[in-house]
């Protein structure tokens, strides 16, 4: 067991080293440049030069991601050039705000999908399952940010029960998850974040399931004399490793933050954060938050194999 | 539904108990503005974020030397005395500014504002080696500052600024220039970036807090100098909102007072809910630079065919009505607007002047973006242009990138982009350089300036020198008019429209009077209480 984590954390490191090279040069194959937005439109040749080297940008770029990557080893980020203010620190405050965002969503979508794809399972072929396959097409399939707009125009401008924007009545700052008040700003990108994996696990879990129902052994566990109750258990944990793998990459994707909703509902989390630093090309904010990201990323796969190792033996051996 | 309500019943119990602490009986009044910007703007003297930088933050917490008067709306906006009173040009020297300086006045930080500081301020823009220079400020500014030489304290209260080349229209960027705390910035060690946590100007508002991405908060300055304009609110509330649909669920939700450029198909919803949405004239131009160089746009002909193909009214119709028909650099309110050629709807005529010029189809390629600081609605709008031109016998293919995409084609000229044969690009238009000037001058072809296809014109070329060494105001006038004329004889861009701003604000808002400019006075609006 020991050896086999060993050996999954240690192919984690050229994945995220690779993972850096990636995000670093992405953004320079992006036509534009993050200097426009600083100089005037006329600007001299001299005034660039000045602002290049104020940036580090005169560098060839495989000496500014050697720089760069040194520097990212040890915390630091760089600086915004929009806002000069360090990445490190405008990218973990709109983490912060995503994690909120993201972790509410995951609890929503899994929970409620695992009991409705188990149902559907059970049920299969009924009315019971034949609703939830239909909501779970409805929620992959409708587009999220326009999900995000209707809810808003129901819940806030029609019938005014919920903010419409915005994280709390003044922002970031006063939003607590132990004050209603502020709490309510959460819930309808909540609903419109967990409605994709909301439908994605609850097929995943209905496929998994009701195959695992289909084997012999649940034949040989009902011969044997076995509850329902206790054969829909074995049933599960035998599924288990097939969810759990599509719950860690949606359970990635939440972390991401979507620019969409973010954007939509003002939240200043991660996908705001990337969103306006597309718009400005603003280098240093772009890759910092894209790694971090990455990395995330990274973490949750490798977590979620060690828990799929620990629930199904089999993987290990192969 | 039992929790929720003893949560939300703990809250209300809390926030009495919160409230019954304070000891200020008398509730704030609050100003929330949703921004179309995506961040805070720069606060640390010359903002970012384009000119809603300067409306909402520049002009709010800083004073230039001379100020735009923005009590009216049925004029443009025009300059007035801000932390100078006068200025001139020296009678002995025509290469030197004098500005006189208001007296008594203090920075928000108790600072006084002097002779000495503005000395202080033009270095910071302009010298590298002084303590309080910025590099990011310095580039912002810099097509403002090209031009100075030096900067001189006569006595403490006048200066002089010394000019490379004579500049009749020097002053005029004296407006765009923020008076920032000397001492302030001291105190802050010389550091930008600790200045920006604790910002002084001389502004109507001082700066209480902000929040990166999220808000920025003013108080008002009860000691403001020009008492007029002492704010009728005690605080402004500045919040990105990048998204047009969510500015205005945010109005109709009572998140916010007032929203800058809802997008039209909301605006018959907001009027419904009881919003007031105001629009106006401002220095403003959508339209097309054009390509002298490679392509069909060399040709007169194919110019004016391309303006005499646009059906404006059409424009105005699909946009609800928001905007002004554009046929020439600045609109009819403009003071150096003129007698321009008026390029009015003719197809037959378009596709006759195609045929003349031997281009037809007349195959063209534009470059234009998806969105943009004063872009308007851009891909709707091109897709209609597209479409009349079509009509009339040319062949449009559009190019849509991003607007970083796009302004990197634009500041590097037609040289480097020689498939382009347009570019579209939006433009203020409130000072006759950076409006009319640098689409026609030689001196700012791509990539030096703002001349993008590289238009040319000898009789221009020698108005634009009359005009920089007239100091006579009616006679400099008379020319910049007639360097307006020849661009439209000339059929220099392709004009299509002049903004209008819509913004809409909720009923609660009393006094505001939106001003023909970039730029708006926030501080008579009175928000009426009205707590539900």
């Amino acid at each position: 067991m020991w050896l086999y984590v060993a050996r999954r954390i240690l192919y984690a490191v050229p994945i995220a080293l690779g993972v850096t090279a990636f995000c670093f040069a992405l953004v320079y194959l992006a036509p534009g440049n993050p200097l426009q937005l600083l100089l005037p439109p006329d600007a001299s040749a001299e005034v660039i030069d000045l602002i290049k080297k104020t940036y580090g940008f005169d560098k060839p770029i495989p000496v500014q991601y050697a720089i760069w990557l040194g520097r990212a080893l040890t915390g630091d980020l760089g600086v915004s050039i929009a806002t000069n203010r360090p990445v490190t620190g405008e990218v973990l405050g709109a983490l912060s705000n995503t994690v909120i965002l993201s972790v509410a969503a995951v609890i929503l979508a899994f929970s409620l999908a695992f009991t409705l794809g188990l149902l559907a399972a059970w049920f299969n072929g009924r009315w019971v399952d034949r609703l939830v396959t239909g909501f779970s097409i409805v929620g992959v399939s409708v587009p999220n940010y326009w999900l995000g707009m209707v809810l808003i125009i129901v819940f806030a401008v029609n019938m005014n029960w919920l903010p419409a924007t915005g994280m709390g009545s003044k922002g970031s700052e006063s939003f607590r998850l132990t004050d209603w008040e502020q709490l309510r700003h959460a819930i309808l990108p909540v609903v419109t974040m967990s409605m994709i994996p909301l439908g994605i696990i609850m097929r995943t879990t209905r496929s998994a399931v009701s195959e695992v129902l289909n084997h012999d052994f649940v034949q040989t566990l009902r011969a044997k004399g076995l509850g329902e109750f206790a054969v829909l258990r074995h049933a599960v944990r035998n599924a288990l490793p097939a969810v759990l793998a599509v719950m860690g990459l949606q359970f990635g994707y939440l972390m991401g933050g979507s620019i969409l909703i973010e954007t939509i509902f003002t939240w200043p989390g991660t996908g705001f954060l990337l969103n306006k630093a597309i718009l400005t090309r603003d280098i240093p904010v772009l890759q910092g938050t894209i790694l971090v990201l990455a990395l995330i990323f990274v973490a949750t796969n490798l977590v979620v194999d060690l828990i799929q190792t620990a629930v199904d033996p089999r993987i290990k051996r192969a | 539904m039992k929790t929720s309500f003893r949560r939300l019943a703990a809250g209300m119990v809390m926030g009495l108990a919160a409230a019954s602490a304070a000891p200020a009986a008398h509730a704030e009044s609050v100003l929330r503005v949703a921004m179309t910007a995506g961040d805070i703007p720069d606060v640390t003297g010359q903002p970012d974020q384009g000119f809603e930088g300067y409306r909402f933050v520049g002009y709010s917490l800083y004073d230039a030397l001379i100020n735009w008067d923005l009590t009216r709306s049925d004029r443009e906006a025009t300059l007035k005395p801000g932390l100078a009173t006068k200025w001139s040009i020296d009678p002995a020297d025509n290469k030197r500014w004098i500005f006189e300086l208001r007296q008594g006045i203090k920075f928000h930080d108790g600072c006084p504002f002097n002779a000495d500081t503005v000395v202080w301020n033009v270095k910071r823009l302009t010298d590298n080696t002084v303590p309080q220079f910025v590099a990011k400020q310095f580039a912002a500014m810099r097509t403002r500052t090209v031009n100075i030489a030096g900067v001189e304290k006569i006595d403490d209260g006048k200066v002089a600024i010394i000019m490379k080349e004579p500049d009749s229209l020097f002053y005029i960027q004296m407006s765009f220039w923020m008076m920032v705390s000397n001492c302030q910035f001291e105190k802050a060690g010389n550091d930008n970036g600790k200045y920006a946590l604790m910002p002084s100007g001389t502004g109507p508002y001082k700066f209480d807090k902000f929040v990166p991405r999220e808000r920025l908060e003013l108080v008002r300055n009860a000691d403001y100098w020009d008492k007029p304009r002492i704010p009728k609110h005690d605080r402004l509330v500045l919040i990105p909102m990048p998204e047009a649909t969510t500015r205005a669920a945010a109005l109709l939700a009572g998140q916010v007072d007032l929203v800058e450029a809802p997008s039209p198909d909301t605006v018959p919803r907001l009027k419904q809910s009881g919003m007031t949405v105001l629009t106006n004239a401002y220095p403003h131009n959508w339209a097309y630079q054009l390509n002298f160089v490679d392509g069909p746009f060399k040709d007169k002909r194919v110019r004016q065919a391309a303006n005499y193909a646009l059906n404006r009214a059409d424009m105005k119709e699909m946009l609800g009505g928001f905007m002004i028909e554009g046929y020439a650099t600045v609109p009819p309110n403009s003071a150096w607007f003129g007698k321009p050629v008026k390029y009015e709807y003719d197809p037959k005529k378009a596709a006759a002047l195609l045929k003349q010029a031997g281009c037809y189809p007349c195959e063209v390629t534009f470059a234009i973006s998806t969105s943009g600081s004063g872009q308007m609605q851009p891909l709707p709008m091109n897709e209609l242009v597209k479409a009349q031109l079509e009509e009339a016998g040319f062949k449009v293919k559009l190019e849509v990138m991003d607007w970083n995409a796009l302004l990197d084609v634009t500041f590097k000229g037609r040289e480097k982009f020689p498939q382009y044969h347009a570019v579209n690009v939006s433009r203020a238009t409130q000072d006759p350089f950076s409006g009319i000037f640098r689409f026609a001058m030689k001196s700012q072809n791509a990539p030096a300036g703002g001349n993008w296809g590289w238009y040319y014109n000898a009789e221009i070329e020698d108005l634009i020198k009359k005009i920089y060494t007239t100091f006579d105001e009616v006679a400099r006038d008379k020319m910049i008019v007639k360097v307006h004329e020849i661009m439209n004889d000339d059929a220099a861009m392709i004009w299509v429209a002049h903004d209008v701003n819509p913004r809409a604000l909720s009923p609660k808002l009393k006094g505001f009077v939106q001003a023909q400019s970039w730029f708006q006075d926030l501080t008579p609006i009175v928000v009426e209480d009205k707590t539900n």
